[in-house]
């Protein structure tokens, strides 16, 4: 790690979820950190424990169902997860900021978005007038660049389209100028056009405030342009972490690697793309050991992937995988390139 | 289309509306529409037939029947709305806290409305008279209680629904706190079915207010309220008809009334609702 001292610390943490059918495991021993001003990317399919290893942060999970069942989360010398009920309260929306994934959704339909930015600040500082409050407001409007800000203040949401609506989102998000910024899925549920203007303002916004920011995504082609570093998560645990060229161009993980073959590329044509094979696991009984082993081609029926979680190790600087077997990824890359009849080595492009 | 514009176009609502607007003006201006006195007795023109100065006839005490119902309009329609008024304000409460943190609580306050609704209103009201004693306002407060079942139920639905949606969530993120969420953000969008079932409910307090004055629990007499003169005319059913015909009548209309004007507003505010119920 760089001299300076990480922002956010997150340390073995473990959630679960109640259902009729068993105790999911949703989130299993997750490490990691985050610096200042970094955007940090997490990754994996849906059910990899994404989404609820970012929310148990501010204790946003539903409890019940969901109960932390370990870690730590270490901010400014405190352990949010023993912080109580007021203490949180006081941090959620000014140390943390999210952006949620549905901004059709995510605001209240009966408010007027302008009333619902100001509440973001008034929450937090009760001595701000409804002046001052509104003034803020239309400028945060202006800074996420929605047109006519003094006119969209005082407009409900359904006067909103879909990309309108997450920029005031974003602007609810920055308002107290939160040192953390988390946008959980921001362009998933928008127009493809939009996405990138979306994107653009998210990046933008971040850059105004200061702030360090965790990008959850299953989208890799937002990860490779807006991110830092990149956690890929499956089943639940971090499989593989490291600055996003380095994953990127030369993963250590089987799963890492499968989800870049997967992609289709325009340097080169291809009849076929490579797929993982099998079904995401059960979060309810995971595999033992490695829970990609399943399906992992590098197994070779190898009782360590079954039996031994693997550790993550440092591959080379600043990259860890958790797998047992990385010496054999340069072996594992050249026969799926054989079989598919495209080389999938990346060099840097 | 908005909500009120497509009130306006309700016929039956908008009816119903009018009919209230009515009763409203003569309640009102009760004084100036008639020139018979609610209260003093008459007895030299006792049990008249509707005539000329007496359009809807006398009662037993030669009290002028439609002066009696004007102003029983003020009596009746002010309990209905004020016993309504107690029930929601003691049922949406207890509504928002029973689906807001649920398990033991919700659990305990379910079971309260359970065992309230499994009495008819007119009958856990009239126990409560026979405990608190006869008057305005033990009416108010007896009718009021017995519908609260009605009104935890809705908003514990309307709470449980709203709860789920993303900007509860996107409000605790912003570090709201539970009675703020609680107002700003459930409550304030769970209104449309509550002010639904407020106008329907104002219909059944007059009717079990009545029944109440019919039984000679309500209000004492001589106050005149529709059910009370119902009851008084009783005795003459055979002889005088029109002495609680009229009265019932009176009943009958603010109860449609109302009626009409809540199903009107349940289209108006939530069409979704009337496809459900279709």
């Amino acid at each position: 790690m760089s001299a300076t001292e990480p922002l956010l610390e997150v340390d073995g943490l473990s959630v679960e979820f109640d259902t009729p059918e068993g105790v999911v495991k949703a989130v299993r021993d997750v490490s990691w950190n985050l610096m200042p001003g970094e955007t940090l990317g997490i990754v994996g399919e849906s059910g990899s424990g994404k989404s609820v290893s970012v929310m148990s942060l501010m204790k946003l999970i539903p409890t019940p169902p969901g109960r932390i069942v370990a870690g730590e989360v270490r901010f400014r010398d405190r352990d949010l997860l023993k912080l109580s009920r007021f203490q949180l309260r006081k941090l959620r929306g000014k140390d943390l900021a999210m952006v949620f994934q549905d901004p059709m959704s995510s605001l209240n339909p009966v408010q007027t978005v302008g009333r619902q930015i100001a509440e973001a600040m008034t929450v937090h500082d009760s001595k701000l007038s409804d002046n001052e409050a509104r003034r803020r407001s239309i400028e945060l409007l202006e800074v996420v660049g929605v047109p006519q800000a003094d006119v969209r203040f005082k407009q409900y949401p359904h006067q909103f389209s879909g990309g309108m609506r997450q920029r005031a989102m974003i602007a609810m998000a920055i308002a107290n100028r939160p040192p953390i910024l988390i946008a959980d899925e921001p362009t998933t549920a928008l127009d493809v056009t939009i996405q990138a203007q979306v994107m653009e303002v998210l990046k933008d916004a971040q850059k105004k405030a200061g702030a360090a920011m965790v990008l959850i995504t299953h989208d890799l082609g937002l990860i490779a342009e807006m991110a830092d570093r990149v956690i890929v998560m499956y089943g639940g645990r971090v499989v593989e972490v490291g600055d996003v060229r380095t994953v990127f161009h030369n993963p250590q993980h089987p799963y890492t690697f499968g989800l870049m073959a997967s992609l289709p590329r325009l340097d080169t044509q291809t009849e076929t793309l490579p797929t993982i094979p099998g079904q995401p696991p059960s979060l309810i009984t995971p595999p033992t050991g490695c829970a990609f082993h399943p399906r992992c081609r590098l197994k070779r029926d190898r009782l360590d992937c079954e039996q031994d979680v693997p550790p993550l190790r440092e591959v080379t600087t600043e990259h860890f995988s958790a797998c047992h077997h990385t010496d054999e990824m340069d072996q594992l890359i050249e026969e799926v390139s054989a079989e598919v009849g495209t080389d999938l080595t990346r060099g840097e492009s | 289309m908005d909500s009120w514009a497509r009130f306006r176009t309700h016929k039956p609502a908008m009816l119903g509306a009018a009919i209230l607007v009515l009763y409203t003006l003569l309640a009102i201006f009760a004084p100036w529409v008639t020139p018979h006195d609610p209260v003093q007795q008459q007895l030299v023109q006792s049990l008249q037939t509707p005539s000329a100065e007496f359009w809807l006839g006398t009662d037993h005490l030669g009290r002028d029947v439609l002066t009696r119902i004007l102003y029983g309009t003020r009596i009746s329609l002010f309990i209905g709305i004020a016993a309504v008024v107690v029930g929601m304000g003691i049922g949406i409460p207890l509504g928002v806290v029973s689906g807001f943190y649920g398990r033991a609580t919700d659990m305990v306050i379910q079971r309260i409305a359970d065992i309230m609704f499994s009495f008819p209103s007119i009958l856990l009201a009239l126990a409560l008279v026979a405990v608190l004693g006869v008057g305005l306002n033990n009416v108010i407060i007896a009718v009021g209680v017995a519908i609260i079942p009605i009104f935890i139920r809705l908003v514990r639905g309307q709470v449980l629904a709203v709860r789920e949606e993303a900007y509860v969530d996107a409000a605790r993120a912003i570090g709201a706190s539970d009675l703020r969420i609680l107002v700003r953000h459930v409550l304030a969008n769970s209104w449309a079915p509550i002010i639904v079932q407020a106008t329907i409910s104002i219909g059944i307090t007059i009717l079990v207010a009545a029944g109440l004055g019919f039984l000679g629990l309500g209000v004492p007499s001589p106050t005149p309220e529709w059910g009370a003169m119902l009851g008084e005319g009783r005795n003459y059913i055979y002889s005088h008809p029109h002495m609680s015909t009229f009265p019932g009548l009176a009943i009958f209309l603010a109860v449609i009334a109302f009626n009409l004007m809540g199903d009107g507003l349940r289209d108006a505010l939530d069409p979704r609702l009337r496809a459900l119920e279709a």
